[in-house]
């Protein structure tokens, strides 16, 4: 009895003193924990994040000291063809890759989402892909490509279609082909989180949607894809963000050619940046393929919000 | 007749005597038994095999195809009709390709950065999870989101100011770079965060009150309850690191230095038509990854799970 008392005796005059040696003392334990990461952090993206910003607004090249120039950056970029090509197939991949991903993982996601036997080799077959080299990947499509007696091809010609197209060495092809591989790469990741939000859903509201009479169809159509909405959010966000910063698989698979019809702004700002050494018109680049994604980012945030209430 | 072998049957059953039940028969009774609704989700279920069959089959054609190729000659690799099976298999592509490129060394360098940085990566991200999620102190929150706002931010948005800094140290075309770089990812704290948010803060309290400090909770406490989301980070970060290909490009520009993605990179820029071999370097850059993903597959899935749905 008397242990418990004497606290409630004591502490009220020790109370505010010893809260705030409390908390100083907190602080300091949390920075301990936090400091081995955050000195990485800070110096090696936090500080070039902010510097990026500051950058863009300035000329700077290998040769020749950091000057502010406004906006001129943006000007000559505005002005320039390579970014608006860049931007357009950035922009043609991102309308290929996102929607074709997004239906082929939740496909996957609706087969694979059920007690079978061996469901789980399925299941880790198809996300295998995402996590092979992308090396690999890059060179193998490559050659399942190849316009001759490419495999692909090969079976072109033989279900009828007797000019199949040239892919990775045509121009107008090439950007198909990589959207293609991309596709098939990134969908098992997707289908997991698919398959996350399909478990989510409680068995209850197909049953009672069973009991009203509703079609297979209309399950899908009124209890799945609005329970999905969710998950359809995220993965939206995140399959338009990656689009946009599609980079190593262009490089290794076409290095943006035939001429520049798969070139996008990742590997501009790259060629500008750190091939040419000029380091501020690069990141002009930068910023403005920060700002589309977070106005893709903001505006999908907005439509789930509005759809919610 | 039927009713009554049935019943038989079930008394046998009953008292645990008499003959086994022949199971064909039991499979014909339990068939007709059966309500029409099962009997249709059974079919659904072979159906739906069916398919999964096919359409796995479908998308492990290109890794078929690579393992196929890889034990051919290159001239057997592009032919009309399509050999699944080659001929003749050329086992010694998987010897002669140590002298023909230094793989080794690749391998070694590819390991090398992989286990560094897989290593740094869980220690200090788990070490900071614990001082965002168990730790309060002001000023806390804001940092977060400074981390959790860098993840939105593109990496190649910053990946020129990277490299002036990288430059000015005088750490390009050198391990060091990359390390220093991939090292302290806010991706790292931001999973192990997640995770540590739903160990309850009571478990800790207990242990403050048993006298541990905060460096023995996470020692003794913290890190055994989540060795899960631990090993989530520590495969994702080790095959992140091993496939990257970006990073090495930019900053390993002699041979020596080069990873397993770089070699085989530049061994198809130096011999395209070298088909069977590019295949087979294909292969031995994949074998670790697919080793260490069936070892850990359900980390993988977990680790997916939990940093992107609370995301």
């Amino acid at each position: 009895m008397s242990t418990e008392t004497i606290p409630s005796t004591v502490a009220p005059a020790v109370h505010s003193r010893g809260n705030r040696k409390q908390a100083r003392r907190n602080t300091l334990i949390g920075w301990t924990f936090i400091l081995p990461n955050f000195l990485g952090f800070l110096a090696f993206t936090l500080i070039p994040v902010l510097a990026a910003f500051a950058l863009s607004f300035m000329e700077w090249t290998s040769f020749t000291a950091p000057k502010w120039v406004g906006l001129a950056n943006f000007q000559r970029m505005f002005a320039s063809d390579s970014f608006w090509i860049a931007l357009r197939n950035t922009v043609v991949y991102a309308i290929g890759h996102v929607p074709l991903t997004m239906a082929l993982a939740l496909l996957l996601a609706m087969l694979l989402n059920r007690k079978l036997k061996g469901i789980g080799f399925f299941r880790v077959a198809i996300f295998f892909p995402y996590i092979t080299s992308l090396v690999a990947v890059a060179v193998v499509w490559n050659m399942l490509f190849s316009p001759d007696n490419g495999p692909i091809n090969q079976f072109l010609t033989t279900i009828g279609i007797a000019n199949p197209p040239g892919w990775t060495s045509s121009s107008d092809w090439a950007l198909p082909a990589v959207i293609i591989t991309s596709v098939w790469r990134d969908m098992g990741y997707y289908m997991v989180l698919y398959l996350a939000g399909l478990q989510a859903i409680p068995a209850e509201l197909y049953e009672a949607a069973e009991v009203d009479g509703a079609s297979a169809w209309q399950r899908f159509w009124n209890v799945t894809i609005p329970s999905l909405r969710p998950t359809t959010f995220f993965v939206v966000v995140m399959l338009t963000v990656s689009s946009f910063k599609v980079f190593d698989l262009i490089v290794v698979m076409t290095n943006g050619g035939p001429g520049r019809s798969t070139t996008v702004l990742s590997q501009l700002i790259y060629q500008e940046g750190i091939g040419e050494g000029k380091f501020g018109y690069s990141s002009a680049i930068s910023l403005v393929l920060f700002l589309i994604v977070l106005t893709v980012t903001v505006l999908q945030f907005k439509i789930q919000q509005r759809r919610e209430r | 007749m039927t009713n009554m072998a049935e019943d038989l049957k079930a008394e046998s059953r009953l008292l645990g005597t008499g003959l086994p039940p022949n199971s064909a028969e039991e499979d014909r009774r339990t068939e007709r038994r059966r309500s029409p609704r099962e009997q249709k989700k059974r079919t659904t279920d072979l159906v739906i095999y069916a398919a999964l069959v096919v359409l796995v089959a479908a998308l492990m054609v290109p890794f078929i195809w690579m393992v196929s190729s890889s034990l051919k000659e290159n001239n057997q690799v592009l032919t009309v009709p399509i050999q699944w099976i080659p001929t003749e298999f050329v086992w010694s592509n998987y010897t002669d390709i140590w002298t023909r490129i230094p793989m080794m060394g690749y391998l070694q360098n590819s390991l090398y950065l992989a286990v560094i940085i897989t290593c740094l990566q869980v220690l200090t991200g788990s070490l900071a999870a614990y001082g965002f999620s168990k730790v309060r102190f002001p000023g806390r929150d804001v940092l977060f989101l400074a981390y959790i706002g860098t993840i939105a931010v593109p990496w190649q948005a910053y990946m020129v100011p990277q490299y002036i800094m990288m430059q000015n140290l005088g750490l390009t075309n050198s391990f060091n770079a990359l390390i220093l770089l991939q090292a302290f990812g806010a991706f790292g704290v931001f999973l192990m965060r997640q995770y540590y948010m739903t160990i309850p803060d009571e478990l800790c309290e207990a242990a403050r009150i048993d006298g541990l400090s905060e460096y023995g909770i996470w020692a003794r406490v913290i890190l055994p309850l989540s060795k899960p989301a631990l090993a989530s980070l520590a495969l994702l970060t080790f095959v992140n690191t091993w496939n990257d290909y970006m990073g090495p490009f930019i900053y390993l520009t002699s041979n020596r230095l080069w990873t397993v993605q770089l070699g085989l990179r530049s061994f198809v820029g130096q011999f395209d038509a070298e088909y069977a071999m590019i295949m087979t370097g294909s292969v031995i850059s994949v074998i670790p990854i697919l080793a260490i993903f069936l070892i850990g597959q359900r980390y993988f899935i977990q680790g997916i799970a939990t940093s992107g749905m609370k995301g």
